[in-house]
């Protein structure tokens, strides 16, 4: 596969150093645009490349930007806060580029927050990321040191510290308003929009939120041209992305690829194939939040409008596979548990409708289902979404549950009809516990 | 335990990263449970409240929100298994039987010589090599019996 890459090309076993950062070209981006552009021309190249957000809405990076109040009517202090909260099941790539490029992060970090006249940035990394966090922090007292961040970076007038902070444990805070008040030192409580981040984010200050690979991809671009960037992926989606294949795949892993790469040659190519010899039976295109696809429908770009069209979201380009031996019922018992833990509890939709969810795909799987459930099941998901709630959560526990609805019908009721889970082998059951699949 | 001088010092220092005081408490409850084997005490709790000038209920609301925090004393090592999609489909719940039958601990619980605490976790973000657990902090990733023998058997 002769397909240009970047995002990944200079991981080595030592490429979370300052000197192999440095030798490859590193900073080198922060220092010419610190000298030879203006924040707005900054802002203006990464709108022209199309950069979108990685963390899984897909909103347009340079537009975001330019939400921020003008400097010169707006003199309050400003913020970009890092979303390093990983937390999408299926979703382990940001984890890549910290651990392993932890310098690249922070010169995005850097261009950023020059971009958008911030002096202050925190990175909000998950708590049970320990590596991700041990080697941005080690990476930040390098680049302090060596003059790369704090006052007056590489001898021009531009200041800014970057500050790591530590979640712990809560999805919710992957939310970007739930994010702001965990920063706060707060409980992980989304918070109702308007007013919107850039006029009244963290402390009530302009803010802006971006994920780790939306700025990891920063410094290519300003150093490579808009056009260069746009030259890859598709029309609407440019560049490349990082693509995280789990599940039932010979060959899990974190692949980059350009927008618009088939999901088949994802799964067939990149990932080696469905395990086993088995067959491709379902798949989650971008983590356990987005609408399940049946195997057949796996030849779809992976690119935001063509798997919009296909009924599902890119979200963060984690393709979660599931094999014919594998049952969706038992998988959505897994994801509405999952939302049943995670939700904040502010919005009855959410707080009661993720807790009926997790507890009838259970009754489901265990054999003790009816056959209203079904339409049960979709009754209470559209009360919870779309846009019922003040944050997506809801939507992401119904978005998933519609999907199985839709796409897996028959099956919800062979569980019901036959008062048990067709796919429980009694024998590997014994061991593992009631619910456990054989696979 | 209370709030020693290190720690408070190590605060005072985490206080110059935020424009107001409470933005440290999550950072400071991570230092205090790692210094505190694991857990953090109610009185742990209300040090910091003072510390930090929010009352207690405050802190209390924080500690209990977030999965990370415990507030009841944990065996000597923790054994953090995801069972979330990803994990889930390779086999977590064969990794939490497996556990479970060689430290002697329920899932959610402590085994009774008080080594071992095992829980299972939501996602941890290490779906590309699943099944995994954390223990004590470190990643371990694409398990097996084999594996899991070899890793547990190797704990002091």
């Amino acid at each position: 596969m002769s397909r240009p890459t970047y995002l990944l090309d200079r991981i080595r076993p030592d490429s979370h150093t300052l000197a192999a950062y440095q030798k490859s070209g590193g900073y080198e981006a922060l220092r010419n645009a610190l000298k030879s552009k203006t924040p707005t021309e900054v802002i203006d190249v990464v709108k022209a490349s199309g950069l979108r957000g990685r963390g899984g809405a897909g909103f347009p990076t340079g537009m975001k930007w330019s939400f921020m109040p003008d400097p010169a009517k707006d003199k309050r202090p400003r913020y970009l806060a890092i979303n390093a909260d990983e937390s999408e099941p299926g979703t382990c790539k940001d984890r890549v580029l910290m651990e392993r490029d932890p310098h690249g992060v922070i010169e995005g970090v850097l261009l950023a927050c020059y971009a958008m006249r911030a002096s202050t940035a925190y990175i909000y990394v998950r708590g049970e990321y320990r590596e991700s966090y041990n080697r941005l922090f080690e990476a930040l007292r390098e680049a302090r040191a060596a003059g790369l961040v704090g006052r007056k970076i590489a001898g021009s007038e531009f200041s800014c510290d970057i500050w790591m902070h530590k979640g712990a444990g809560a999805y919710i805070c992957g939310e970007e308003t739930g994010l702001m008040e965990s920063l706060e030192g707060k409980r992980g409580h989304p918070r109702p929009k308007p007013p919107f981040p850039a006029m009244f984010g963290l402390w009530g200050q302009p803010t802006t939120v971006n994920n780790v690979e939306t700025v990891f991809n920063v410094p290519f671009i300003l150093e490579r041209g808009a056009d260069w960037f746009r030259s890859m992926g598709t029309k609407a989606s440019t560049g490349n992305l990082l693509v995280g294949i789990s599940g039932h795949v010979n060959k899990p892993g974190v692949y980059e690829v350009p927008f618009g790469v088939s999901c088949k040659e994802l799964v067939d190519g990149y990932a080696g194939g469905i395990w086993k010899g088995r067959k491709l039976k379902a798949w989650f295109p971008g983590g356990s939040s987005t609408g399940v696809l049946p195997g057949s429908a796996i030849d779809v770009p992976m690119e935001h409008d063509a798997i919009k069209n296909a009924g599902s979201m890119l979200g963060t380009a984690a393709l979660i596979a599931m094999d014919d031996h594998a049952c969706v019922v038992r998988a959505m018992e897994v994801v509405a548990r999952f939302y049943d833990h995670e939700s904040c509890g502010q919005c009855s939709q959410c707080r009661e409708g993720t807790q009926w969810l997790s507890q009838i795909f259970h009754r489901i799987e265990i054999g003790r289902g009816r056959m209203e459930d079904v339409q049960m099941l979709e009754d209470l998901a559209k009360s919870m979404a779309p846009g019922k709630t003040i944050c997506a959560l809801s939507d992401a526990a119904a978005i998933p549950t519609l999907a199985i609805v839709k796409h897996f019908k028959d099956e919800i009721e062979e569980h019901v009809r036959l008062a048990r889970c067709p796919f429980v082998d009694p024998a590997h059951a014994k061991r593992a516990g009631a619910f456990a699949h054989a696979h | 335990m209370a709030l020693n001088n290190a720690l408070l010092k190590e605060f005072d220092e985490l206080l110059t990263h935020y424009p107001d005081k409470r933005s440290a408490l999550i950072p400071a409850l991570h230092r205090v449970q790692e210094e505190n084997g694991g857990w953090i005490s109610p009185e742990l709790m209300e040090d910091l409240a003072k510390y930090l000038d929010l009352p207690p209920v405050e802190v209390f609301g924080v500690v209990t929100f977030y999965p990370m925090f415990r507030i009841r004393p944990r065996g000597k090592h923790l054994v953090n298994i995801c069972h979330n999609i990803s994990c889930d489909l390779r086999g977590a719940q064969d990794v939490v039987a497996k556990v479970c039958e060689l430290t002697g601990a329920h899932p959610g619980g402590t085994s009774p010589d008080g080594r071992f605490t095992v829980a299972t976790v939501e996602c941890q973000g290490a779906c590309t090599a699943a099944p995994m657990f954390e223990l004590d902090g470190v990643f371990h990733e694409n398990l097996d019996d084999e594996r899991i023998e070899k890793i547990l058997g190797a704990v002091r």
